[in-house]
């Protein structure tokens, strides 16, 4: 009975919300309800902060150049290098695969007009831009200094205001993603047609439903540690002080339960975006639809006792050193199913070396690589070793970089003509693709050496041994910065220039290309109804979803 | 224009209606997904307090003793709360509008008279949020549930608010009338895991 009313309710929308003909530019600035509308605004919003933080970062690279500290402040080094990190992750990473590609696709994927709590989506999108107005407010206050663990005793002793600033900024970007994964659950579960069971569902849902299940239960935790800091800060208590009582690793225990996870936010989306991409430019159907589904959810669950690999240097006894580097090791297990996954997708396809594949093939070679050394540090004996390391930066931009934001990249790419109406420059993309490529590996490999070699990281001064591999970090990051531009010159001018895409330029299975590009509001006039699978390449064709 | 794309305007009794046709289970099951959500905020709050006592040598010190006979009291009028308000639901569902509205009236009294209760505890307990570890863990986690009784009441007088348009609520369109309810035995439940480990425990 439930599923004749959704029904119903899909059939009549307008009557709950009106929306008007067609979406002008300023509607794009207002409270809009319209999941595509909230899709772009978090991409755009940010894209815009990751040229932010991509700034910060070029900065900081200047800066380590050379041994000595001339060329920043050390205080303002350490508010960059905090907020470098802070931005990149709850302003650009998350939002964007979460909040941009999750909004925008998952109810065009699943036949759903729109999210199942529209105002509660814009909602969550508006908690955001305050949550970035007070990032960028605390550097007038001297910014955040304490790393993005913000560990105290650091946290509560230095920069008080832009601390405490910074702490609302994460609770807020917390709600946020809250309030969008609780959204995803319910609208993934309830809201797909009729005609769509679970396992008929493209993988990229499957991962944002891992995702959102994870953000949920992991969140308000994150909520809890920081709100008592802020009361150690502000209010006189002593939670995590230990001249009075209290303890500063419960913060470290509240914070990893969270920002564990948190890699895990930043990655399964990006690992559902690879499902799309790469069957549709491979031309054959997913190798193994199941695994791939099933191996995001055992990811979310023991992504959720993992945490204290963040910790064997902080006084954490033996017996959980071997439980938790045994943990971490089984996470390889269910992520290793899906680059094998990937692989055995792209054994012998008729492959387009498209833009969005190109990066998609980009992050099978660096997520393999950093995924590797993220085994190697998951080992408490060797993590002991390179703990608070170049090597530990190096191993973390490889799966953020080179897995998440090359995702991000293959993902927009793909996605451009059913978001804009209009194709991207492809020679454009390639020359963005190889200029990151290479800059990528240029700035962060190195590092791995850096850290083998005991050069501690968040730091602006270093010993001068260390200095030609740095100056080649620093020359790896600036052709990273300059490999944003052609990106960055082809979305702006293609986005009123391009030639106009159609509906399915990728001759793609999935439901979002059975509506126009862009897809109009309310998203179908009459819903698909599923004819084949998702990834039915190659197979004996069935009629084809009306267009 | 701005009226017609703009979702925050006024809703009439229509859409309300419409809406809940449309997909009767899917706003109770949001709410929940979110209380699953706040859950583990207060979980992660339980679970340090808990390691805080077993580190501490005296839990709580000597001279920050919890009291017990207020507390006690108050956890009654909490839990008997929930019964008040589900005689309420049930009211609604029958159609009978004024049930509805005593149930829920007394059950907003006797979430004020807990508020009271918290607050007097407060007044007389000799030790403020600064005192200790202890003291800092008390009012950090009985003001944060406090705080969410304020919610569950604002929510409830929400729904009082509404009842009194007629043919706002009815036997067949009522999920405010249950999300305030579930809110409500969601904070019953977590002051019950509060009382037991911040109260009970000292008897150990």
């Amino acid at each position: 009975m439930a599923q004749a009313n959704l029904t119903g309710a899909i059939a009549a929308p307008q009557q709950s919300f009106p929306h008007p003909e067609k979406w002008e530019w300023y509607h794009y600035f207002t409270f809009n309800i319209d999941h595509k509308v909230i899709g772009i605004q978090y991409l755009v919003m940010a894209f815009i902060f990751y040229l932010v933080g991509g700034c910060m970062a070029l900065a900081m690279r200047t800066e380590l150049a050379t041994p000595q500290s001339d060329f920043l402040d050390p205080n303002l080094y350490n508010a960059l290098m905090t907020n470098h990190g802070t931005i990149m992750i709850f302003l650009w990473i998350v939002p964007a695969a979460i909040g941009g590609f999750g909004n925008f696709l998952v109810p065009l994927m699943i036949g759903a007009r729109d999210m199942a709590f529209p105002k509660l989506n814009a909602l969550a999108f508006w908690v955001t831009v305050p949550s970035g107005a007070l990032i960028v407010g605390s550097f007038f206050f001297g910014g955040a200094q304490a790393g993005w663990t913000s560990y105290p005793p650091l946290s509560a002793i230095t920069a008080n205001t832009a601390q405490s600033m910074w702490i609302l900024a994460i609770v807020l970007a917390g709600t946020s993603s809250i309030l969008g994964a609780l959204n995803f659950i319910v609208t993934i579960w309830k809201m797909r047609v009729p005609s769509m069971g679970w396992n008929d569902m493209p993988l990229f849902c499957w991962a944002i439903m891992a995702t959102a299940v994870l953000a949920l239960v992991s969140t308000p935790v994150l909520a809890a540690g920081l709100i008592l800091l802020l009361f150690d800060i502000n209010f006189g208590t002593s939670f995590f002080d230990p001249s009075r009582g209290g303890d500063v690793v419960m913060y470290q225990h509240l914070f990893w339960f969270y920002s564990h996870p948190a890699v895990y936010l930043m990655i399964l989306p990006v690992f559902g975006i690879m499902s799309e991409v790469i069957p549709v430019h491979a031309r054959k159907p997913i190798f193994g639809y199941k695994a791939i589904a099933y191996s995001s959810v055992a990811i979310c669950f023991v992504g959720l006792f993992v945490w204290v690999h963040h910790m064997f240097t902080s006084g954490t006894p033996p017996w959980m050193r071997m439980f938790f580097t045994i943990s971490t090791l089984i996470v390889a297990v269910p992520t290793g199913v899906k680059i094998f996954s990937w692989v055995a997708t792209l054994w012998a396809g008729k492959i387009r070396y498209t833009s969005a594949m190109l990066f998609a093939i980009g992050l099978l070679a660096m997520f393999v690589f950093g995924g590797l050394t993220g085994v190697t540090m998951g080992t408490a004996p060797v993590d002991i070793h390179v703990h608070d390391t170049y090597y530990v930066v190096g191993h973390f931009h490889y799966v953020l970089f080179g897995g998440s934001v090359f995702g991000l990249y293959a993902g927009l790419y793909h996605w451009y003509p059913k978001i804009t109406g209009r194709m991207l420059n492809e020679p454009l993309g390639i020359v963005h693709f190889v200029l990151t490529f290479i800059g990528t590996n240029l700035t962060f490999f190195p590092m791995h050496q850096l850290g083998l070699k005991g050069m501690p990281r968040r730091v602006a001064m270093y010993d001068p041994q260390f200095h030609s591999i740095n100056l080649l970090c620093t020359i790896g990051a600036f052709i990273l910065g300059i490999s944003v531009l052609p990106f960055l010159i082809n979305a702006i001018w293609s986005w009123s220039q391009g030639p106009k895409a159609p509906d399915n330029p990728w001759d793609a299975k999935t439901l979002e290309w059975t509506t126009e590009s862009p897809p109009i509001i309310e998203n179908w006039e009459v819903l698909p109804e599923l004819t084949e699978g998702p990834y039915a390449y190659g197979e004996e064709p069935a009629e084809v979803p009306s267009s | 224009m701005q009226g017609s794309i703009n979702p925050a305007s006024e809703p009439t009794v229509a859409v309300e209606e419409h809406h809940h046709e449309g997909h009767p289970d899917l706003r109770v099951l949001g709410l929940l997904t979110f209380l699953c959500s706040e859950f583990l905020m207060f979980a992660g709050f339980f679970v340090l307090f808990l390691v805080y006592r077993s580190q501490a040598g005296a839990w709580p010190p000597e001279e920050t003793e919890v009291e017990l006979l207020l507390p006690t009291i108050n956890t009654i009028i909490l839990v008997s709360s929930s019964f008040v308000i589900h005689f309420g639901d049930k009211a609604v569902k029958r159609g009978d509008i004024a049930g509805l509205r005593k149930w829920y009236w007394i059950t907003a009294e006797m979430g004020v008279i807990f508020l009271i209760g918290q607050v007097y505890e407060y007044m007389t307990l000799g030790y403020g949020l600064q005192t200790n570890l202890f003291s800092n863990c008390f009012y950090l986690m009985t003001g944060f549930h406090g705080l969410h009784v304020f919610i569950g009441l604002l929510l409830i007088l929400g729904v009082l608010w509404r009842s009194r348009r007629e043919g706002h609520y009815g036997a067949h369109h009522h999920v405010g009338v249950e999300m305030a309810e579930i809110y409500w035995h969601f904070v019953d439940v977590v002051w019950i895991v509060l009382f037991a480990i911040i109260y009970l425990l000292t008897l150990l």
